[in-house]
């Protein structure tokens, strides 16, 4: 999501980090590159130059840089600024009154009609009655677009045929909503430049003659240092009382997100992260704050995990993991259960420390590996499971490799990792989720969690090869022993 | 209405911008080129989203041709200007048309950039200079897609092909090529859908997309264009790189210039990833696409700066 803008900071902040003694020359460097960084992950420059002078003031300050560990203070401050600058937010859709209209605008191509559908998903799941309003009359296909998306999420579309005033289109549908008994209202605009004062002027009808309960301004990630100029126009023309961001789930660095809240005032409430009708997640600028400076985004990592992990399995393996008790099959369900999460990559990403992994495993075929470290632990007996560092032995190994479809060594690579891996996680069992965030980078730093490198490892040197040299000269001092011992003898 | 004068109109945000921020720098009698007039300067070039590289490059090129001297607003903007010239300098190509026979264009780019506008506009180009026109309407993943480009193909009496929804891209492009070659056609113009560049299945499905339409016609597609949102920032970047490891890219249709104040993303993309601009988008109709001349383009960028030079700084 904020992968490139992560990457950038990082090594900015890394120069800060690598600093033995923090002095106030290379802290202004090292902020000039963190600067550098939000830039070209397109945040505004007023809005980036301010961060910069707010975080240098505070860490210039003498607490700072007296302090044990002044780089560590001043990547404190870049976070606790980030956040502020993000936040705070209110995920709330103030759905109140009777029919309470929701209004959603933007820029062409923004994705607003996507985001209507993914809202009325939303709500429709929350228990209400949404009705999607079709007041994009401009662009060809984009009442049918709605009509399909409507269809696709089941909530009911209102669009009237042959009608070319939107404004006539929202009133109507309101009224249609109280007659049909929908209880929330949806409006989806047509998309319209912030300059075109005409249709601005007619958004501003619309919004007057309606009275939505909320005005949400779509805005693309993508987009550039023009992002602040078009949420300032909107925001003036209608008041907006929120942000939805989309196409967050590609590597847009999405330095909008940092700008639109500082210049508007108006707060970010959800983000879109993917092309399917689910893929719309609320807001958090504190996670994004520490994903943004590497720390993963653990919080939504484990939202994830509750909203889809079995529950009462996960009690279970807590249960047996407290125990002492890990075996391959409990391996087995952990891995299965993180893939449930989403594709492997976009789940790695999202752990402390790992963003990095995330772009190692691009182009690896993860999922396939997956598949054959299954395949391998199904090949076994039940006992092998369970203890697999003891009792399997060649002709079990040959056996399962058989089975598995796979070479014998291969299995001996997962038997040998989880030979390490057991007693960490049964160690880990015990902990809190910080503390255990913290074992698994201390695993990663230790290279056990490297999963490209984990299933087709090539072989390496056993370090035991000498060169003609090293044996020559081995040779000679055993041969000085050896003469030793005689002369010893002789004397003896 | 002339080239000049539409590149002027859409570009009149950017103008309008570097106008007012440039000569903000400037005082009557001139002004000193020290650090902090070669701050603003940055300012301005990234607010025009040239990106932190391009700005440095052309605030160097100042630094080193005006530093510590008092200078008037023409002599910074002739230097800016010759290296904006240089750096967007490309060789004045239209659109490359097959030597015989069918030209096949596929169009590409990231969800929401302008893809199926910018191939009604550029049917409506090769519609007035004659050419019979098929389309295929490979974007079968988001809803009414195709709907949107029948639409057009409707109001611009040209040939459309078109697949079911959830189909697969690839047959569609195959059938719109096929069925350009059977008519006799002059151009097939084959629509994709809107795709992030990071979505590794997707861009292989562009692949194939390229791939099956290469079998068919020799050379082909001899276009590929990235539809690029001036609006978008650096983000750009990686866009052009991934779509043009993808399926060769071999030109950006600018879309969208006409509300922006900024377009500046091409500097960057020219001179990380090599591509040349070949089309602009300055509006809503199907009229309103120019072909990209980089002269043109930085001269409009500059040419109300440049419009009084001397009243520039009296008037303030």
């Amino acid at each position: 999501m904020f992968e490139s803008l992560q990457q950038n900071l990082t090594s900015a902040l890394k120069t800060l980090r690598g600093k033995g003694k923090l002095t106030e020359a290379n802290m202004r460097e090292g902020l000039r590159l963190v600067q550098q960084a939000l830039l070209e992950a397109d945040v505004s420059y007023s809005v980036a130059k301010d961060f910069i002078e707010r975080v240098a003031q505070q860490a210039t300050g003498e607490r700072v840089l007296s302090s044990l560990d002044p780089s560590q203070q001043v990547v404190g401050i870049v976070y606790k600024e980030l956040v502020d600058l993000m936040g705070p937010v209110d995920h709330s859709l103030h759905l109140r009154g009777e029919t309470p209209v929701l209004m959603l605008c933007g820029l062409q191509g923004s994705g607003k009609t996507t985001t209507c559908g993914k809202l009325g998903r939303l709500i429709a799941e929350r228990g209400r009655k949404p009705l999607m309003v079709a007041a994009d009359l401009k662009r060809p296909g984009a009442v049918q677009q709605l009509q399909i998306i409507g269809q696709q999420v089941g909530v009911p579309v209102y669009s009237e045929e042959g009608q070319t005033d939107p404004v006539k289109v929202c009133r109507n549908a309101v009224k249609h909503a109280r007659e049909t008994g929908a209880d929330v209202v949806l409006l989806d605009t047509a998309g319209r430049l912030h300059i075109d004062d005409e249709l601005m002027q007619e958004l501003a009808t619309v919004e007057r003659q309606v009275q939505p309960e909320q005005v949400y301004l779509v805005v693309d990630a993508m987009t550039g240092q023009d992002a602040v100029n078009s949420a300032k126009a909107f925001n003036e023309a209608l008041e907006l009382d929120g942000v939805i961001m989309t196409k967050l789930d590609g590597d847009a660095r999405g330095g909008a997100a940092l700008s639109v809240k500082a210049v508007t005032g108006v707060p970010i409430k959800f983000i879109g992260v993917g092309e399917h009708l689910e893929d719309l997640e609320e807001f958090h600028p504190d996670r994004m704050a520490s994903r943004i400076l590497g720390m993963g985004d653990v919080l939504t990592l484990v939202e994830q995990a509750q909203r889809r992990f079995d529950q009462e399995e996960m009690a279970r393996q807590e249960e047996r993991l407290r125990a002492g008790e890990f075996t391959l099959d409990d391996f087995r369900k952990m891995v299965a259960q993180t893939t449930k999460l989403g594709p492997l990559q976009k789940v790695i990403s999202m752990m402390p420390g790992m963003g990095a992994f995330g772009g190692m495993l691009e182009g690896a075929d993860v999922e396939k590996d997956m598949k054959r470290l299954f395949g391998i632990i199904d090949s076994m007996t039940p006992d092998e499971r369970r203890n697999p560092t003891k009792i399997i032995d060649q002709s079990r190994r040959r056996r399962i490799a058989a089975g598995a479809g796979v070479e014998p060594h291969e299995v001996n690579e997962l038997v040998k990792l989880f030979g390490m891996m057991a007693p960490q996680v049964k160690e880990m069992a015990g902990l809190g989720m910080r503390d255990r965030m913290k074992k698994i980078q201390e695993l990663q730093r230790g290279g056990f969690l490297d999963p490209g490198a984990k299933m087709t490892r090539q072989k390496k040197s056993t370090g035991k090869r000498l060169s003609a040299q090293e044996k020559k000269q081995r040779r000679k001092e055993r041969e000085r022993q050896l003469r030793r011992l005689k002369r010893k003898k002789r004397r003896g | 209405m002339g080239l000049f004068d539409r590149f002027r109109q859409g570009l009149k945000k950017t103008a309008q911008l570097l106008n007012t921020d440039v000569r903000d720098l400037f005082k009557r009698e001139g002004r000193l080129v020290d650090d902090a007039f070669l701050d603003e300067l940055f300012e301005v070039l990234i607010k025009m989203d040239l990106g932190v590289q391009a700005a440095q490059q052309i605030v160097e090129e100042v630094r080193q041709t005006h530093r510590a001297r008092v200078v008037q607003l023409t002599d910074v903007t002739a230097t800016i200007k010759e290296k904006l010239k240089q750096l967007l300098a490309q060789p004045g190509e239209p659109i490359q048309l097959a030597p015989e026979g069918l030209t096949v264009i596929m169009v590409c780019g990231v969800n929401g950039s302008g893809k199926t506008t910018s191939i009604a506009k550029l049917a409506k180009l090769f519609r007035s200079q004659g050419k019979q026109v098929v389309l295929g309407a490979a974007d079968t993943f988001r809803a009414a897609a195709v709907e949107q480009l029948a639409i057009w193909a409707e109001r611009l009496g040209v040939d459309i092909v078109t697949g079911e929804q959830g189909s697969d891209p690839a047959s569609v492009a195959h059938r719109a090529v096929a069925a350009a070659l059977e008519k006799g056609a002059d151009v097939c113009i084959v629509d994709t859908a809107g795709r992030l560049q990071t979505q590794q299945n997707l861009m292989q499905q562009l692949t194939k997309i390229h791939r099956v339409i290469g079998k068919q016609v020799e050379g082909a597609p001899h276009e590929v264009l990235l539809v690029l949102d001036a609006t978008t920032g650096q983000h750009g970047i990686s866009q052009a790189k991934h779509f043009t490891d993808a399926v060769h890219c071999t030109g950006i249709v600018l879309a969208k210039l006409d509300g922006t104040a900024k377009g500046g993303v091409v500097v960057p993309i020219r001179q990380q990833v090599g591509l040349p601009v070949k089309f602009v988008g300055v509006g809503e109709t199907a009229d309103d696409l120019v072909p990209f001349d980089p002269d043109s383009f930085v001269d409009a960028l500059f040419e109300d700066v440049e419009a009084e030079p001397s009243a520039a700084g009296q008037s303030r």
